[in-house]
């Protein structure tokens, strides 16, 4: 497959010993490509790398067969999203949302489609400051996405939004992106893997400045390439030795277990049930194997009581 | 509790009007007597009167423009380019700006006026009779103007350019502006506030200017110099109406200045990252960059630097020669050691001190009757501690010798004019903008929890002043307060109409020295200023 978006090799240098890189990644046309990584990971780099307000020590990025490894920012045609949003406080959202626009006659056409786009019809006199913070977002979305860019770019989109709005404005985000121009190829930096699960159709896992994995959602879930990407997406328990063994492999390697394929069972891994977190629907059990580890099991609320000696078994196991 | 709310509101009332005599009222007292016809004639039918009033003016405005032309790239260049020597310098070319306007003034006749350092030297240089150039009229007051208040641009700039968010310039990038739109559409407008600030300061500064256009004009005169010559020629009731005129053409600025500010609130929505200084990758680029910025602080300092080597030439032993032919401590000998110099000095150090005093006395009043107790008349009080910097130092001094040159008591006016206590008062009325602003903004950046705090803990009243909120007031105290001290110190405005023989400040006897061809007394008088002010500062800055 070669990629609408193609990033090759791409290297960045700070300082002696912090590298970023080299990282290749191909993005489909209209694919919603998630960056996810704990923060000072190298995610927000790669972001500014392919906005171009980084310089890259080597490799080369493309957009539909156009080398743009070295096109200023300005000339680019990437729209992005910025943290804080970074809208102009000296513009009203009219002024904000055409700022990328060139003076033509239906420009004042394109503001208004962009914030219909985007729900906020009408908007164009109202002042940035005296919207909400959701609102600013959105703004924020409509300002990027009015100059039809090639690409989006979004950096860590909802982090500024309380949580409750946050979920909400995950699927809205969503469904402005795909509907965009019939689909907007878009890359984005998140640090959380709900928002990456829901909203990238692939999420690339960067740790330390490298690549550990890309995929779709299920498959860095079920099939993680490795230790760092087991424990990163998703709530892991990990297993060696004896304990793997109690589980049935061959205690060879590391075994990783997600809670909801642990089952309270009359055989299995022994241990102590030392916590109970109650979560509604179900409950989180910390169990204390002999060996001193402890690790979860997700079960019904009233599988278990605090204190009572236990046998589990894993119903899928993830061997690396 | 309503018995402590009541006490507050009268201690308002009372510091109101304390504020109110000082500062509004002289100017009342002025106003009235100032609609007396023939002196109204006068002023409207002498070309003179006229020809100052724009002069005034045009020679504000025309400061605007050259200040803002040197300091805005200034700012830039210090702000955004990294080079050697960057930080050190960027302090150093901000020194103009707190130092006496007078003693810029004659430091910049002793290097460029017609016998000064670099007329001697092209003089020597081309062998030419006379001295090259004479520095008078309208162009060498507009030159010390740009070179002393090119400064609040530079400031004002710079404070601008580094509260600018890196992602703004980044936002404009990837809409697609280049490096001249994200300038014109991105900067400019946010930079707005701090360009129309710097503005404001100027213009105001270049109209109440005086010790420049009273060395160098000539005859050429603005409003100012006007307004002294009319008061020393005894022909008060002129003196009155011209008062009022320069008053007017100042509230009119200020009105003018403020429409073009706008209602914008220009605050960041997020939180930003300021841009970092770039390091410049080209060497070219680079040397230039540092041989730009230290050629122009040594320039911008130069005259500080030539005022300490006229302070080192004894009396009448610089003649002709390019550079002094003897070197030594001699004025600064008899500075400390001839009761009549050293007076002065006295003078003018308590003078200043305890003007400041009282002015800080009632910034605190002020700051913890505006903000904690937000009494009904906050609005009135901060507006009369705000207005004297709102209208030129002349006004005030020929208002207050007006006002306090009668004994009616009943209308609470006293002969104070020839005692010890006109200058102090006039001192004081110039220190309320200061030391209020800074404790004012002090005030209000203090969390009341921390008073509730340290009340919950046992803290009596008393305690919690001491311990915790005069603490956390002392920054911003001590700012205003030190350039309160220093203003007083350097100034000649009030001191030029309102001083008696014994009263005489530093200021008054420099320019005795200066009419006494003593160069070498007069620059280590202002050497003395410059050290004594620098030291204030310093430990006024210190956080």
């Amino acid at each position: 497959m070669s990629g609408f978006l193609q990033i090759q090799a791409i290297k960045k240098r700070w300082g002696h010993n912090v590298t970023i890189g080299p990282i290749s990644l191909d993005i489909a046309r209209g694919e919603i490509l998630a960056l996810l990584g704990p923060s000072g990971s190298g995610k927000t780099t790669m972001l500014r790398l392919l906005a171009g307000f980084e310089a890259a020590d080597g490799g080369r990025i493309a957009v539909a067969n156009e080398d743009v490894t070295v096109v200023p920012p300005a000339r680019r045609r990437f729209g992005m999203v910025f943290q804080h949003y970074a809208l102009f406080p000296h513009l009203d959202v009219g002024g904000n949302v055409g700022f990328g626009l060139p003076r033509s006659p239906d420009r004042d056409a394109k503001i208004a489609a962009a914030l219909a786009l985007v729900d906020l019809a009408g908007y164009e006199r109202r002042k940035v400051h005296e919207l909400s913070g959701g609102q600013q977002q959105r703004v924020a979305l409509a300002r990027a996405l009015a100059p039809e860019p090639r690409v989006l770019l979004l950096d860590e989109p909802l982090s500024n939004l309380d949580p409750a709005l946050r979920e909400r404005t995950r699927r809205e985000l969503r469904e402005v992106i795909k509907r965009a121009g019939g689909g907007i190829t878009t890359v984005f930096v998140t640090h959380e893997q709900e928002e990456a699960f829901e909203l990238g159709d692939r999420i690339a896992v960067i740790n330390q400045g490298r690549l550990e994995q890309v995929g779709p959602p299920d498959e860095l879930y079920e099939h993680p390439a490795n230790l760092f990407v087991a424990t990163f997406v998703g709530r892991a328990n990990v297993f060696r030795g004896k304990a793997a063994q109690a589980l049935g492999t061959n205690g060879k390697g590391v075994l990783v277990v997600r809670p909801e394929r642990m089952r309270f069972a009359g055989a299995g891994l022994p241990g102590i049930v030392r916590e109970r977190r109650y979560i509604g629907a179900a409950a989180f059990f910390v169990v204390e194997g002999d060996d001193q580890t402890r690790f979860e099991v997700l079960a019904e609320p009233d599988a278990a009581k605090v204190g009572e000696r236990v046998y589990v078994e894993a119903t899928r196991v993830i061997v690396l | 509790m309503i018995r402590r709310l009541r006490r507050s509101e009268i201690a308002a009332l009372a510091l109101t009007l304390l504020l109110g005599w000082l500062v509004i009222y002289p100017i009342l007292v002025v106003a009235g007597d100032a609609a007396h016809p023939s002196a109204l004639r006068d002023f409207f039918t002498r070309p003179g009167e006229r020809a100052a009033l724009w002069a005034s003016v045009w020679i504000s405005l025309v400061s605007v423009i050259l200040a803002a032309a040197i300091g805005i790239p200034l700012a830039f260049l210090f702000e955004w380019f990294d080079f050697p020597g960057r930080k050190t310098l960027g302090a150093l070319i901000a020194l103009p700006v707190v130092l006496p306007p007078l003693v810029g003034v004659i430091a910049f006749l002793f290097l460029y006026g017609e016998s000064g350092f670099v007329a001697r030297a092209i003089q020597a240089l081309l062998h030419l009779e006379n001295a090259p150039w004479r520095l008078q009229g309208p162009v060498a007051i507009l030159l010390v103007h740009a070179y002393s208040m090119y400064v609040y641009f530079y400031l004002f700039t710079r404070a601008g350019l580094a509260k600018l968010d890196l992602s703004m310039l980044e936002a404009a990038q990837a809409l697609g502006a280049n490096a001249r739109a994200t300038l014109w559409r991105v900067i400019v407008p946010l930079l707005r506030p701090s360009l129309v600030g710097a503005a404001m300061l100027t213009f105001m500064t270049a109209l109440g200017s005086f010790s420049a256009p009273y060395i160098f004009g000539g005859g050429f005169r603005v409003m100012t110099t006007q307004i002294v010559a009319t008061k020393l020629n005894g022909d008060l009731p002129l003196a009155m109406v011209e008062t009022v005129a320069l008053a007017l053409v100042a509230v009119a600025g200020l009105i003018i200045l403020r429409r073009t500010e706008g209602d914008d609130i220009l605050v960041a929505l997020g939180k930003g990252i300021a841009p970092r200084p770039r390091p410049i990758r080209r060497a070219s680029v680079r040397w230039l960059a540092a041989v730009a910025g230290w050629g122009l602080a040594v320039l911008l300092l130069l005259p500080h630097l030539t005022l300490a080597l006229v302070s080192l030439v004894p009396y009448g032993a610089w003649t002709t020669e390019v550079l002094p032919p003897v070197i030594n401590f001699d004025n600064y000998r008899r500075l400390f050691s001839e009761a009549e110099r050293l007076r002065p000095m006295w003078n003018s150090l308590w003078m200043a001190s305890v003007s400041t005093a009282v002015a800080v006395v009632i910034a605190l009043a002020a700051g913890w009757l505006v903000v904690r107790k937000r009494v009904a008349l906050r609005g009135v009080i901060e507006s009369l501690l705000a207005l004297p910097w709102a209208l030129p130092g002349t006004v005030f001094a020929i208002a207050l010798a007006i006002t306090f040159s009668v004994h009616a008591p009943l209308q609470l006016r006293f002969v104070l004019v020839g005692t010890a206590i006109i200058l102090p008062l006039a001192y004081l009325v110039r220190a309320l903008p200061l030391t209020g602003r800074g404790v004012l903004a002090a005030y209000r950046q203090l969390d009341p929890s921390l008073e509730e705090a340290a009340a919950s803990l046992g803290a009596g009243r008393w305690r919690t002043l001491m311990r915790v909120t005069m603490p956390q007031l002392r920054p911003g105290l001590a700012a205003g307060a030190s350039l309160a001290f220093v203003a007083a110190l350097g100034d000649i405005v009030a001191s030029i109409v309102l001083y008696t023989y014994e009263t005489r400040p530093v200021s008054i006897e420099i320019l005795s020295s200066l009419r006494l061809a003593e160069t070498g007394v007069a620059a280590a008088f202002g050497v003395v200023i410059m050290i004594v002010s620098a030291i204030v500062l310093g430990v006024g800055a210190r956080r």
